[in-house]
């Protein structure tokens, strides 16, 4: 059953483009999600207002719907913008706009992670830096951030996880993922199943492999954390 | 002009946000939310009776009984669920065997496809959280039970089940919206829900804004509806563990 008629290299090009989606839009998720907390947590009130509707919005819309609106209608507002200017017609690629757009909700889980990770540091270790001397900024980057890891991490992993399979619908907008070439290689060779097993097969590769490398990280920021 | 003949005569948009479109479509939404509606329901209700049985044998001792369970709940939650629903729509038919029996009338439905590919999907799910609720039993509630000379089924029935889906509520809240997000992949395989009413609705005018906005807005409300459900739910199944009010 698993003759792939030498379509695994196709698969696996397209698994290079899953990969690829997921770990430019989880580096988005986290700049956003940073961003997010540090807002929902800042004493402005605009800022949390901006905050709460982003990570409100965001996670009450299917994320199939955001792409959608980020696809089709980022295409329309760029090409407006681009004809005003006298610039001509500008293509926004499948890849930028999968990859915005799922960066872009991942970010708002990520922002409830990080705020929930940044109340967990507790408040002792945040007066000793004050004490020491150090500014906001010296307090954030050198004591919460490292002492919020520990707390963010096990929330961070299920959204890795959850993001890795949102992936699959940038098939959907017709970016060249693993899902799509299977789709391509099992319409080419009348073996769909054949071919969409090895793609489920290969995701859970790519998680079993995200499980192992977030219990190594687990382990290594807690260090000198006691355990029952 | 009147209403109707303003909706015939409609073509392309001038301004930049017209939902004339949209309110002209306002029924084929409409006719796309109940089928949402029917698909996540009828998921959500047999994929949950699916699920106690397969959270019953994966908090089983016994590695010969968890380890199809377990196999189970590990390949629906490890892949997405667009994938799943692929893999039935479009890979059975890859079978003569399936192509020639009785079943085949079913799987070449989109629907029906859609349908089993949910449900799978959250009985996966809804098993995994049962799963963790039923082991996380206080051992003093099983000793007391059987001092008071209760059955192995009995235990089962009156006081691991009943607490579990308790301890099980906050988790299962955010499976159903979950659920109701995943569902619009059902539009990407020609079903008509709410994302396939606003996919259609974008090409036939080319108003990817209005369109896929509207379909989100009616996704939001839902949410909404759901998340205060929910909290209504939560306020009366756990009202034993609120602070007593004097």
């Amino acid at each position: 059953m698993f003759d792939l008629h030498g379509y695994f290299p196709f698969i696996l090009k397209g698994m290079a483009v899953t990969v690829q989606v997921a770990l430019f839009s989880l580096f988005i998720a986290v700049v956003l999600g940073m961003l997010g907390a540090v807002a929902k947590l800042s004493k402005s009130r605009v800022a949390q207002v901006i905050a709460g509707f982003y990570t409100t919005i965001i996670r009450g819309v299917p994320d199939l719907v955001l792409m959608m609106i980020i696809f089709f209608g980022g295409q329309l507002v760029v090409n407006n913008i681009s004809e005003s200017l006298g610039w001509g017609y500008v293509d926004i690629s499948p890849f930028i706009a999968g990859t915005l757009t799922i960066g872009f909700i991942f970010g708002a889980y990520m922002a409830e992670t990080f705020r929930g990770g940044i109340l967990a540091v507790s408040r002792g270790e945040i007066e000793a830096g004050y004490a020491f001397g150090m500014t906001a900024k010296q307090v954030f980057f050198r004591i919460t951030l490292p002492a919020m890891v520990r707390h963010a991490l096990p929330a961070f992993g299920n959204n890795w996880m959850v993001l890795v399979k949102a992936t699959a619908l940038v098939s959907v907008i017709g970016l060249q993922d693993m899902v799509y070439n299977a789709n391509q290689a099992g319409g080419t060779t009348r073996q769909p199943f054949t071919f969409l097993l090895v793609v489920a097969l290969l995701y859970l590769l790519i998680t079993g492999i995200s499980d192992v490398a977030l219990r190594w990280a687990d382990r290594k920021f807690s260090v000198g954390v006691r355990r029952a | 002009m009147r209403f109707k003949d303003k909706c015939d005569a409609w073509g392309l948009p001038n301004d930049p946000i017209d939902f004339s479109a949209i309110v002209c479509n306002l029924p084929l939404y409409l006719e796309g939310l109940w089928v949402t509606v029917q698909l996540v329901v009828m998921a959500l209700a047999i994929g949950l009776i699916l699920a106690v049985p397969v959270a019953l044998l994966a908090s089983s001792r016994s590695i010969w009984i968890k380890a199809l369970p377990k196999a189970f709940i590990y390949f629906f939650r490890g892949t997405p669920l667009l994938v799943q629903m692929f893999l039935i729509y479009y890979g059975f038919g890859q079978f003569e065997a399936i192509r020639e029996s009785f079943l085949w009338p079913i799987f070449r439905e989109a629907y029906w496809c859609a349908l089993i590919a949910f449900t799978l999907n959250t009985a996966g799910y809804t098993a995994e959280m049962l799963r963790g609720a039923i082991e996380q039993t206080p051992f003093g509630e099983i000793e007391a039970a059987k001092a008071c000379g209760m059955s192995g089924a009995l235990i089962y029935r009156q006081i691991i089940l009943p607490s579990a889906f308790r301890r099980a509520l906050p988790a299962y809240g955010n499976e159903v919206i979950f659920m109701l997000h995943g569902s619009a992949v059902a539009g990407v395989i020609t079903i008509i829900d709410l994302f396939g009413a606003a996919r259609i609705v974008n090409s036939r005018y080319f108003v990817p804004f209005e369109s896929y906005i509207t379909a989100g807005l009616f996704y939001l409300i839902m949410t909404f509806a759901l998340i205060w459900l929910f909290k209504r739910l939560e306020h009366r199944w756990h009202a034993y563990l609120r602070p007593r009010e004097t």
